[in-house]
C-alpha cells in the first residue's frame, strides 16, 4: 500500500519536472528559421547542382573538354561535347547538360577536374513538377529553370 | 480443462503493422498474427526499399560505388563508408595518413550521437511522446552544420575516400565541435530528467521487451540491443580498426535486456562518444588528410578481405573480393539492422501490442539498411 502511493507521488513528480522543463524551454528563442521569409546560411563546400567555372576575361567556360567528369559520374547524368575551333589551343565546349532527375550529388565530377573548371552551386530553391526543368544547360545557365 | 474451455474455439486474426508505400521511404510492414492484444506470430516483410546495393557494388567501378554506400544506413551514414573505404584499403595495401584517420574518427563519432539521438525521438515518438524530439533534434541538427561545413552535405556525406578524406578539418570545426561537446554534455541533465525519469516512459520501458544474449547469439544481434543484454562486444575494442585503440573510453554494457537497458546504453554511448571526439581533438595530428600515390583508376590486386566498424547499430562489415579488376567480384554487406529485425519475431512472441511497438522502436531500424 505504502509502495503505491509512493509511486503516485514520484510518478507525479517525474511528471512535473518535465512539464517544468518544456515550460522554461516555452521562453527561450525559437531555433527555427521561418523559410521562405527566411534562409539558412550555406556553408563554402555545400554540394548543390555543378555549375561551369568561367574565365575572368570574356566569360568563357575553363572546361575543355577532357570527359574525366563525364567517366567519373556514377549516375551518368552529364553530356557533353566540345570542338577543336582551327588555332585555338584548347577544345571548347559546345555542349553541357546536366540531368539532375539522376544527379545524386556526391561531387566526384568536381574532384575528378584537373582544370578547375567546375564548381558546386549554391543553389537550392529547385523545386518543380516539370521533369524538363532539371536537363540542365550548364552553358548558359540563365535559361535553366524557366 | 473442462469440456467448455476446451471447446471455446481459439480464434486469431491478421493485422498489418506499419504503412508501405513505394512512395514513402523507411517503412517497414510486419504482418502480425493476434490472440486478442497478444501477439501470436509477428512476421517482418522486407524487401520493398530493395536497391541491389551489393550487385552495384559489382558492376561499377570502386569508386562510383562510394556515393552509394551513404544510402544503406542514411542515418548513420558515415559508418557505411568508413566500412567500405576501409575493406577497400586494406584489400589494395593504401595506407591511410594518420591526420585522415583521426578525422575520420571525430565525423564517425559525430554522426553516431547524431544518430542516437534521432533514435532517442523518434523512439519516443513510438511511445506517444511528440516533446523530446524537438529537443533531440535540436541539438542533431547542430551536428548536421558542424559536417555540413566539412562534407558539404546533410545526410548522404560522401565524404572518405580511398586513402583518405576528401576535405580537411579548419579551425572553425575544431572550436564548433569543442563548443557542441559542452553544449551537449550541458544538456543531458535535462535528457534524463525529461526522458530518463519519466514515469510514462520507465512504465512502458522496464522488464519490457527482454532480449537474452542467446538471442542475440542466435540471430546475430549486435551494437545496443547486445551491449542491452548484458555483453560487452563492440567491434571498436574487440577488432579494433582505425586509431581507435589510442583513446580511452568505455563499452556501456546493462545486463536488463529490456528496453529501458537498449535506451540506457545508447544514452551513455553518446557521452562516451563525445569523449572519443574531446581526445582526438586534443591529439589531432598535422599533415596531409590524403595518402600519396592513390591511383585514380584503383585496381585492387586479387584476394579478399573483411573489414568491419561499430556502427550505431551494430557491427557493419563488408567483405569485398578482388579479381583483379577494376570492379569488384563480390561485395557482401552485412548490416546490422537486418540482424537485429529478425529477432524481433521470437522476441515478440506473446506479447501485448503497444509493448512490441516499444521492443520495434528500441531495435533503432533504418528500414533502407536491412533491405539494401
Amino acid at each position: 500500500m505504502w509502495n503505491y502511493f509512493k509511486l503516485i507521488a514520484t510518478g507525479s513528480w517525474s511528471l512535473a519536472v518535465g512539464m517544468w522543463i518544456v515550460l522554461r524551454h516555452a521562453f527561450k528563442r525559437p531555433v527555427t528559421v521561418q523559410y521562405p521569409y527566411e534562409s539558412v546560411r550555406l556553408p563554402a563546400r555545400y554540394r548543390g547542382h555543378i555549375e561551369l567555372k568561367r574565365e575572368a576575361a570574356g566569360g568563357q567556360p575553363k572546361c575543355v573538354a577532357c570527359l574525366a567528369c563525364q567517366r567519373a559520374c556514377p549516375s551518368g547524368c552529364i553530356a557533353l561535347d566540345g570542338v577543336k575551333p582551327e588555332g585555338a589551343p584548347r577544345k571548347v565546349l559546345t555542349l553541357y547538360t546536366l540531368n539532375f532527375t539522376t544527379c545524386s550529388l556526391c561531387g566526384l565530377c568536381v574532384e575528378s577536374c584537373a582544370f578547375d573548371a567546375l564548381q558546386f552551386s549554391k543553389d537550392y530553391n529547385l523545386a518543380s513538377v516539370r521533369k524538363e526543368d532539371y536537363q540542365m544547360d550548364l552553358l548558359t545557365p540563365g535559361e535553366k529553370h524557366s | 480443462m473442462s469440456i467448455e474451455a476446451k471447446s471455446i474455439h481459439r480464434e486469431t486474426f491478421v493485422i498489418n503493422l506499419g504503412p508501405q508505400h513505394p512512395a514513402t521511404h523507411g517503412v517497414l510492414r510486419i504482418k502480425l498474427t493476434m490472440d486478442g492484444e497478444y501477439i501470436d506470430d509477428a512476421e517482418p516483410i522486407i524487401g520493398y526499399g530493395h536497391r541491389m546495393q551489393e550487385k552495384m557494388g559489382e558492376n561499377r567501378t570502386y569508386a562510383k560505388f562510394l556515393p552509394n554506400t551513404a544510402r544503406m544506413d542514411y542515418v548513420a551514414a558515415l559508418f557505411n563508408s568508413q566500412g567500405y573505404v576501409g575493406a577497400v584499403e586494406r584489400l589494395a595495401g593504401i595506407t591511410v595518413p594518420e591526420r585522415a584517420e583521426y578525422i575520420r574518427v571525430i565525423t564517425a563519432e559525430l554522426n553516431r550521437v547524431a544518430s542516437h539521438l534521432l533514435w532517442a525521438g523518434a523512439f519516443l515518438i513510438d511511445l506517444g511522446g511528440f516533446t523530446p524530439l524537438l529537443y533531440t533534434f535540436d541539438d542533431r541538427e547542430q551536428i548536421l552544420d558542424l559536417l555540413e561545413s566539412v562534407t558539404g552535405a546533410r545526410l548522404t556525406f560522401c565524404y572518405y575516400r580511398f586513402g583518405g578524406v576528401c576535405n580537411d578539418i579548419d579551425d572553425e570545426f575544431v572550436a564548433g565541435t569543442r563548443q557542441f561537446i559542452s553544449r551537449l554534455r550541458s544538456r543531458m541533465p535535462m535528457y534524463h530528467a525529461l526522458i530518463t525519469k519519466n514515469i510514462i516512459f520507465r512504465k512502458r520501458c522496464e522488464g519490457i521487451g527482454p532480449i537474452t544474449a542467446d538471442v542475440c547469439r542466435r540471430y546475430g544481434g549486435t551494437g545496443p540491443v547486445l551491449r542491452g543484454a548484458g555483453v560487452a562486444y563492440d567491434v571498436r575494442k574487440a577488432e579494433p580498426y582505425s586509431v581507435y585503440p589510442q583513446f580511452d573510453f568505455n563499452v556501456p554494457v546493462y545486463p536488463e535486456g529490456d528496453c529501458m537497458a537498449r535506451y540506457r546504453v545508447r544514452m551513455d554511448e553518446i557521452v562516451e562518444s563525445l569523449r572519443i571526439i574531446e581526445q582526438a581533438l586534443d591529439k589531432l595530428p598535422a599533415g596531409p588528410v590524403m595518402a600519396e600515390k592513390v591511383p585514380r583508376f584503383l585496381k585492387p590486386p586479387k584476394g579478399e578481405c573483411t573489414f568491419t566498424v561499430e556502427s550505431a547499430r551494430g557491427s557493419f562489415g563488408v567483405r569485398a573480393i578482388s579479381d583483379g579488376t577494376d570492379k569488384a567480384y563480390r561485395m557482401k554487406l552485412r548490416s546490422p539492422c537486418f540482424s537485429n529485425l529478425s529477432l524481433f519475431q521470437e522476441c515478440s512472441r506473446g506479447m501485448l501490442l503497444a509493448d512490441a511497438l516499444a521492443l520495434l522502436g528500441s531495435l533503432d531500424l533504418v528500414i533502407p539498411d536491412i533491405d539494401r
